[in-house]
């Protein structure tokens, strides 16, 4: 039949013809972000990640601040005023100079937008004889690092068309070369960095939403460098003899949230039986797979300072968290199921699938818990339902995904989650006055003298009173094929460092 | 058709791409309104990502975008601003909607175009060669597959194809969109599920022709085979194919939402969910309008072609 043979030979000239690949010396890059709306404080985390654009202030690999657009940052002695000296050398990708000026227009508009800036007890931005002034309304000891978050990235006046953004020119060794959202990003060397040349000169970025095909991408050669992989991907790409696999462990906590204001959760014996009852190690080994991510408090190992190696760890301990509930006045009913004055201890948790491990977490404590006589009913839906159900006072139970990093300090997230009314993603309910004067202190002091000991204090009010119980914390995956080099983990997924990166010899 | 029955043929259809564009437009808007959780939330979260501060952000939102306004008068500025042939922006991304349709549904119809190709070189000729002999081995083999292919959801298809194609064969990419290269993969995913329907279609209009009066006597009057299958057989089997078709335009846009996040293809499956999720009313709007608009101009041709194929349905209507 001449059309089957016709047919045949379309296909295979189809799959055939394009085993060549296009363009060899383009770095690709595939990620799960999409690039919906560039606006810096929507999007800013892609352009600051790849290079496009860069913040005053970053981080080394250890989470240290370093100088970014900044050459260095002082306080005045009563602590009301930050001075940023800006680096001379620096270029925007349209060719013109970055002045204390372009930084001043630049910030200020990222402070009357939606953003952590907005959260900083800022009075003005303004520059001053070169540099860029930064006055406050009271001491505020982590504002340097308020400045690394990606919505705070310093763009040139060209970006801007009537107020809004409407391309990205900034200051990084990558310029854009085109972009098609929300899926794909061309990027080539601007060729104005202040740090020189970056190693590979084109640089395409992909947004690939799906975790397997993200895998499948790194395995067939299709990409380069791949960001956030499934845990179930990764032992399988570990295998793979033309990748290297590299983890990082994340300041990103997935806890729950309770309503310390309910009558389920208002005693603290409750929440530490809460906390007694789930079975970390398990639940990490099985849906994770790595019982390492076991949150045995709040904050992981990777946060020095913050995480105590001498807290008491939390455990699974069934007998400990049925006597806990017991105390608090809660007795098995006929069915099992717990019963305090005709009240049963019957919960919704709600969660969502912007993580795609939260919904399988969810349903694995809610077996945990009814083995302790809790019943609980899950509930996924979208991420903006905690905050409203937090809002309106009728939330009982979330699962949620914290990021500690939001600004390097974590302090700055501690602020807003254990302040008087709690927040969002913090606790609910729970008014700890002892809480609020640490955080209040921590954020007026950068001496680590008066830091060291309110930090450690924290970290116990919070394994004692768990306002929000921690289950797992997180790690990155990112695979790499073995033609670059170079590659390394940013755990607070601020700058990826592609200009680092090499083809290998 | 005359001249008159084209023209009036031609005021029935704009007349009904009017009201379904009226209609489609007053279904989204209430159905995204009475759809539980606070839009001004939502928009939040699709803005800012959930890690950001949600209610604050929502706060600001409300103010920007007027949502505490009556509902009548959001509603009949959308109808005025549709009159004018805008339909609004994008309140997640900022980006007029226009734009946004341009790019996304304009990829999802080179996939979709892409699919029903594929399809056609797959479908009907599988149905023919098992429609002109019924039980046959060709058919059984044709039924067999268009069983697998129907059943088997497009989501495990595109893996199954990913797996083969990109990771065994390292042929094609298992992501991405701009080049030929990349969308074999997601058209193929596509155009199986088409093919399975079509080449039954096909197989048994081509297997009521055979056994029409009128083939068996094309075969008598002594014309070679290949011609009475090309003058007798084809021209009439394509017709239930050809109405088929524009039911298969249902079955790709059902399809294109799961084989576009799957493959990470950025068309308007994969951003009318992302609109519905983030409560993007103007795009989902946009969205739905202008594929209203596209089924009303799918029946036109399908129609137009058939009566072109068989011209006696015409005189009848």
């Amino acid at each position: 039949m001449p059309i089957a043979k016709a047919f045949f030979l379309t296909l295979m000239l189809g799959a055939a013809m394009p085993v060549a690949p296009a363009g060899a010396e383009v770095l690709k890059v595939a990620g799960p972000w999409e690039i919906a709306g560039i606006e810096p404080a929507q999007t800013g985390y892609v352009f600051s990640r790849l290079q496009v654009a860069e913040t005053l202030v970053t981080t080394d690999r250890q989470g240290a601040l370093v100088p970014g657009l900044a050459e260095s940052w002082s306080v005045s002695d009563d602590g009301l005023v930050w001075t940023f000296k800006l680096r001379r050398n620096a270029k925007f990708h349209d060719g013109t100079a970055v002045t204390a000026e372009n930084v001043a227009e630049s910030l200020q508009r990222t402070l009357a937008g939606v953003g952590v800036l907005a959260q900083a007890p800022i009075a003005g931005i303004a520059a001053e004889g070169g540099d860029v002034r930064v006055s406050l309304t009271k001491p505020f000891s982590p504002l340097p690092a308020y400045l690394v978050h990606f919505s705070t990235i310093i763009l040139a006046p060209s970006s801007l068309e009537a107020g809004k953004v409407v391309r990205i020119v900034g200051t990084g060794p990558y310029k854009v070369k085109s972009l098609t959202p929300p899926a794909r990003l061309e990027l080539e060397a601007s060729g104005t960095w202040w740090g020189g040349e970056p190693g590979i000169a084109q640089v395409n970025y992909l947004a690939v939403g799906q975790g397997e095909t993200r895998a499948l991408m790194a395995e067939s050669g299709e990409a380069d460098l791949v960001f956030s992989m499934l845990p179930v991907s990764v032992d399988r790409l570990k295998a793979n003899p033309k990748l290297d696999v590299r983890i990082a462990t994340i300041p990103r906590t997935r806890l729950i949230k309770v309503n310390a204001a309910s009558p389920f959760f208002d005693q603290v014996e409750e929440r530490q039986a809460i906390s007694a009852a789930i079975d970390r190690v398990g639940t990490t080994k099985v849906i994770l797979r790595n019982p390492d991510l076991a949150a045995t408090q709040l904050f992981p190992p990777a946060m020095k300072g913050w995480n105590d190696p001498e807290v008491q760890p939390l455990e699974k301990n069934l007998d400990k968290a049925r006597a806990l509930l017991k105390s608090a006045g809660w007795v098995p009913g006929s069915d099992g199921i717990l019963e305090k004055d005709g009240k049963r201890f019957s919960v919704t948790m709600l969660t969502y699938a912007s993580w795609p491990e939260l919904p399988p977490l969810a349903t694995a404590l809610q077996a945990q818990l009814r083995q302790v006589g809790i019943d609980v009913k899950v509930s996924v839906g979208n991420s903006s339902e905690i905050p409203a159900r937090h809002k309106d006072g009728t939330l009982e139970m979330g699962l949620v995904s914290r990021l500690y990093s939001i600004v390097p300090d974590p302090v700055g997230t501690l602020l807003q989650d254990y302040g008087p009314t709690g927040s969002d993603w913090g606790s609910m309910g729970w008014d700890n006055k002892e809480m609020q004067q640490i955080v209040e202190k921590l954020a007026a002091s950068s001496d680590p003298k008066v830091r060291e000991p309110l930090r450690k204090r924290a970290v116990e009010i919070l394994q004692q009173e768990l306002p929000s119980i921690p289950v797992t914390w997180s790690e990155l995956a990112i695979v790499s094929s073995k033609r670059i080099n170079g590659v390394e983990v940013d755990p607070l997924e601020v700058n990826y460092g592609l200009s680092a990166i090499r083809w290998a010899q | 058709m005359t001249g008159r029955g084209m023209k009036n043929f031609l005021v029935l259809r704009l007349l009904q791409a009017g009201i379904v564009a009226v209609v489609v437009g007053a279904l989204c808007f209430v159905l995204m309104r009475v759809l539980p959780g606070d839009a001004a939330m939502r928009i939040a979260a699709g803005r800012y990502g959930p890690d950001a501060r949600i209610t604050d952000a929502a706060a600001k939102i409300r103010i920007e975008l007027g949502l505490d306004r009556p509902l009548a008068v959001q509603f009949f500025e959308w109808l005025g601003s549709l009159a004018r042939f805008d339909l609004g922006h994008s309140l997640v991304t900022g980006s007029p909607v226009a734009h946004e349709l341009q790019v996304q549904l304009g990829a999802s119809v080179w996939l979709a175009a892409a699919a029903l190709l594929l399809s056609l070189l797959i479908g009907p000729i599988v149905g023919l060669l098992g429609g002109l002999k019924p039980g046959g081995t060709a058919d059984r083999m044709g039924l067999f597959g268009a069983v697998t292919f129907r059943a088997v959801p497009p989501f495990v298809l595109g893996l199954v194809l990913m797996l083969v194609f990109s990771r065994q064969l390292g042929w094609l990419p298992p992501a991405g969109f701009g080049s030929p290269r990349e969308i074999l993969l997601p058209a193929l995913t596509l155009a199986l599920g088409l093919a399975a329907i079509s080449s039954r279609v096909t197989r048994n209009a081509v297997a009521a022709v055979a056994r029409a009066p009128y083939f068996a006597f094309a075969r008598y009057k002594g014309l070679p085979e290949a011609v009475v299958v090309r003058r007798h057989g084809l021209r009439n089997a394509a017709i239930p194919v050809v109405s088929y078709l524009g039911l298969q335009a249902i079955y790709l846009i059902e399809g294109v939402v799961v084989v576009e996040s799957l493959f990470a293809y950025p068309g308007i499956g994969h951003a009318l969910v992302h609109a519905i999720i983030e409560r993007d009313v103007p795009m989902v709007q946009g969205t739905a309008l202008t594929m209203g608009l596209m089924f009303v101009a799918i029946a036109a041709a399908v129609d137009l072609l058939t009566y072109w194929l068989d011209p006696r349905m015409g005189k009848n209507a």
